[in-house]
């Protein structure tokens, strides 16, 4: 049983939690996850650790609000405990000093990058972060990466904050202005993932994507999480989340993450029905 | 024993077989002569005193029998119904040679039902005796923790799953081991003063090495988790799962009493499950009691090469599963939906006999045929869980994956040893437990001597 501390609406339909795990804590890599099982009856949730404090002895998970479980969690309260908290998983961000970084978070992918740009950063990495989401109403972390890198770019769809436009759209500005990048990465929904990998794949630069399939133990023990990368079946749990993204097949990833979909909403119905309110 | 019928059997969830009453366990019992040299102790991998406890039973002491076999198997609930008994105590009964053996497993399973809900006889040594690390609580960890409990060790279990038992829970279904059972036996175990942490997955939280500094030794028991693929085209299809993630979705997270519980899974009406063995026959059984309407067994060899149970082939068949042998998948084609619509299949003959003794099977030529099925299973076998091993670079493995150890159980590195799956590759529970008691007493000797 593992203690909420904190709990923050960050943007609609996005929750922050703080919750009390010290042997995560300790433990935790950027580009680690974790599983989450918010209440006994609930499915096995991925989520990216947002942040981990090694003296106190917490973690913090950034969560949309998309279905049945996310919805469980949310309602969750300062002072519940969670019972299933498994991590961290996943191989580690891989970390040195490339040179200039460009780093990448759409929508709720923006919290997941936190931790890569703070230990990118502290390896003397110049880096350049861009993050976008559809409207002002819906970034976050604006403040905590600004205070993380020198340069924070932000674009959003209908224009209200920062550039209106796509993430790749400002990816494409920053290669075309001459200025050598030596890495990109890039985390998000799929198919911004896809385009920032056809933006650089004509420049050769090396694109690292954090993948999102479907999981389930995420301990490498069922497959469900496989993903093709390479021509070769990888379980993006145990050897990702993190790969190559001129390697992988998007395609499949976004088939594999459908079969679901129309059962979702009867899960999300009836969680509704338990927490009493009414289904959006 | 008799079994319920097969159509009562398939609309739910419950065990296949009624179980003995008292009369007919003793009367089971009784046929047992009490040989001077018992054949059947040597057939079982933990060495029960067989004639021991069938002379308690015959004598209607059904509590001694219980406390007979609690000396050496702690979990004899799950083994009176899992082990392939057939090719262990009962194949050595000397009453076999003319006629039908004792049955064992049924007298065993009888007494351990009888004793449920009775409090357990617990008898522990104050805890004087050191901390050790158990990885995993499947029947390897969790045998080997209660004997190190009962020696007075303080034992922990670290799992990495939010459930205890490893394939026992998550694997084989409830109506072959119901769950209430492997929870008693666990609860058993837990009387005994073992820990059991589920949510650890070591390697990740904390490494063998830094296990070691805490514990003064580390016992490995994480299985064959990891689900081979055939690699054929389609196979990453929707529709089409490893057996690990079928079972784990229907026993682990209880896909079948969705939205209830909250994890998702869509069986189709036709369903092929690719494979022989146990896991094949648990997918295939389960997809029925799901609502399947065709249900294929898709095995390259004929039913003789099967490693199934007889009795799970068996049940299995009159339960109205379809055997297709001597068929090889080759390729998987979706339908509009993206979802998996046809198997492509080779037929196949049997050849000549390769390394395991049995006959190789071999394409014939254009033989290709097409199988509408909308759910695939692929339950061709698991391989040692490479997780500690990945993450413990001093600890040695075949190069098929299993972790080398000695006979009594030591793996490379001094104070750790391991047994069960993640040692033989997938393999059985009781060997699996056999294991577990070899390195029990291996790392009470280590440390009566001194430690490490
Ligand atoms: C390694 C990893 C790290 C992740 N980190 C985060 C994170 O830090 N914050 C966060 O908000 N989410 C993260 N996700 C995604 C998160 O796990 C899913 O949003 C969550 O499982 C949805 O559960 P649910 O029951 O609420 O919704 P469901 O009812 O399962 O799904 C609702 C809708 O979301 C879609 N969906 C489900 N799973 C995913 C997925 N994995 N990716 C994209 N869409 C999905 C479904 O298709 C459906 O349309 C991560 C996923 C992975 C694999
Ligand atoms: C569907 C199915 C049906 C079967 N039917 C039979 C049968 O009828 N009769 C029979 O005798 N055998 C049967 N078997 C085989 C038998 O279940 C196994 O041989 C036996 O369970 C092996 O025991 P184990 O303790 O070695 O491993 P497991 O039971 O696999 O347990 C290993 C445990 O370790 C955990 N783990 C893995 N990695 C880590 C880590 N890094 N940190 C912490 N924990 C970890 C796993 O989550 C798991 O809980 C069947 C197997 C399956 C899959
Ligand atoms: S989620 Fe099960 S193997 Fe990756």
């Amino acid at each position: 049983m593992f203690k909420i501390l904190k709990k923050e609406r960050l943007a609609e339909n996005i929750s922050r939690l703080v919750v009390a795990v010290p042997h995560i804590a300790r433990a935790a890599k950027p580009g680690n996850f974790v599983v989450v099982i918010p209440t006994e009856k609930a499915e096995r949730i991925p989520l990216t650790i947002a942040d981990a404090d090694v003296e106190k002895g917490t973690i913090a998970i950034i969560f949309q609000i998309v279905g049945a479980t996310t919805k469980l969690l949310d309602s969750l309260k300062v002072g519940d405990e969670i019972p299933h908290l498994l991590g961290p998983l996943g191989h580690p961000s891989h970390i040195e000093k490339f040179g200039t970084v460009v780093v990448i978070g759409g929508g709720v992918g923006i919290a997941e990058i936190y931790p890569a740009v703070k230990a990118l950063s502290k390896a003397g990495n110049e880096v350049i972060v861009i993050i976008g989401a559809r409207c002002q109403d819906l970034l976050i972390y604006q403040h905590e990466l600004g205070k993380q890198c020198k340069d924070l770019r932000i674009t959003t769809d209908d224009g209200s904050c920062g550039r209106k436009g796509f993430v790749s759209d400002e990816l494409k500005d920053i290669i075309s202005s001459g200025k050598k990048v030596d890495l990109v990465v890039a985390v998000g929904p799929v198919p911004m993932m896809k385009v920032c990998c056809e933006v650089t794949r004509p420049h050769k630069i090396k694109t690292v994507v954090s993948l999102n399939p479907i999981m389930l133990d995420a301990t490498g023990m069922c497959g469900v999480c496989r993903v093709v990368v390479g021509g070769k079946t990888k379980f993006a749990c145990v050897e990702g989340p993190e790969f190559d993204g001129h390697e992988v097949d998007f395609k499949e990833l976004t088939d594999r993450l459908k079969p679901y979909r129309d059962v979702e909403k009867q899960a999300l119905d009836h969680v509704c029905r338990l927490l009493s309110i009414t289904p959006q | 024993m008799t079994n319920r019928s097969a159509r009562e059997r398939i609309s739910d969830f419950n065990e296949v077989p009624r179980g003995y009453t008292a009369e007919q366990a003793i009367e089971e019992a009784k046929r047992c002569i009490q040989c001077k040299k018992p054949k059947c102790v040597a057939g079982c991998p933990v060495e029960i005193d067989i004639p021991g406890f069938l002379k308690f039973v015959a004598e209607g002491d059904f509590a001694s029998a219980v406390k007979k076999i609690k000396e050496t198997n702690a979990l004899p609930a799950v083994c009176g119904r899992v082990c392939p008994q057939e090719d262990q105590c009962e194949k050595e009964c000397i009453l076999g040679v003319k006629g039908e053996p004792v049955a064992i497993g049924n007298v065993e399973r009888f007494v351990a039902d009888w004793e449920r809900g009775t409090a357990p006889a617990v008898s522990r040594s104050d805890r004087g005796g050191g901390k050790i690390a158990v990885v995993g609580s499947g029947p390897a960890g969790l045998t080997c923790a209660g004997d190190l409990a009962r020696l007075g060790y303080q034992v922990t279990i670290f799992e990495s799953l939010h459930v205890t038992g490893g394939v026992l829970t998550y694997g084989i279904p409830e109506f072959r081991l119901p769950k209430a059972i492997v929870n008693l036996e666990i609860e058993y175990i837990k009387s005994l003063g073992v820990e059991v942490k589920t949510d650890m997955l070591i390697g990740n939280v904390y490494t063998v090495e830094e296990l070691l500094k805490d514990y003064q030794a580390v016992f490995i028991g994480s299985g064959a988790g990891l689900p081979k693929f055939m690699n054929i085209p389609g196979e990453n299809l929707d529709g089409v799962y490893s057996a690990n993630e079928y079972l784990f979705r229907i026993n682990m997270m209880k896909a079948w009493k969705f939205p209830e519980y909250l994890t998702p899974i869509k069986i189709g009406k036709k369903v092929a499950v690719i494979g022989g063995g146990n896991v094949a026959m648990d997918a295939a059984r389960v997809s029925l009691r799901l609502g399947a309407e065709e249900v294929y067994i898709i095995y390259r060899r004929t039913r003789r090469e099967m490693p199934a149970r007889v009795e799970e082939v068996e049940r299995a068949e009159e339960e109205g599963v379809i055997f297709k042998n001597l068929t090889l998948p080759v390729q998987y084609y979706a339908g509009d939906n993206g979802w998996v619509k046809e198997a492509e299949c080779l037929q196949m003959e049997l050849g000549e006999p390769d390394a395991s003794g049995r006959r190789r099977p071999v394409e014939i030529p254009s033989s290709n045929f097409k199988l509408q099925v909308d759910t695939a299973v692929c339950a061709i076998g698991n391989s040692p869980n490479p997780l500690v091993p990945h993450r413990t670079p001093n600890l040695e493995t075949e190069k098929w994956g299993g972790v080398i150890v000695t006979a009594e159980g030591l793996t490379s590195i001094p104070g750790v040893y391991a047994g069960g799956d993640i040692v033989r590759g997938a393999a059985t529970v009781i060997s699996a437990m056999g294991d577990g008691k070899i390195a029990a007493k291996a790392i009470h000797k280590q440390l009566s001597a001194g430690g490490i």
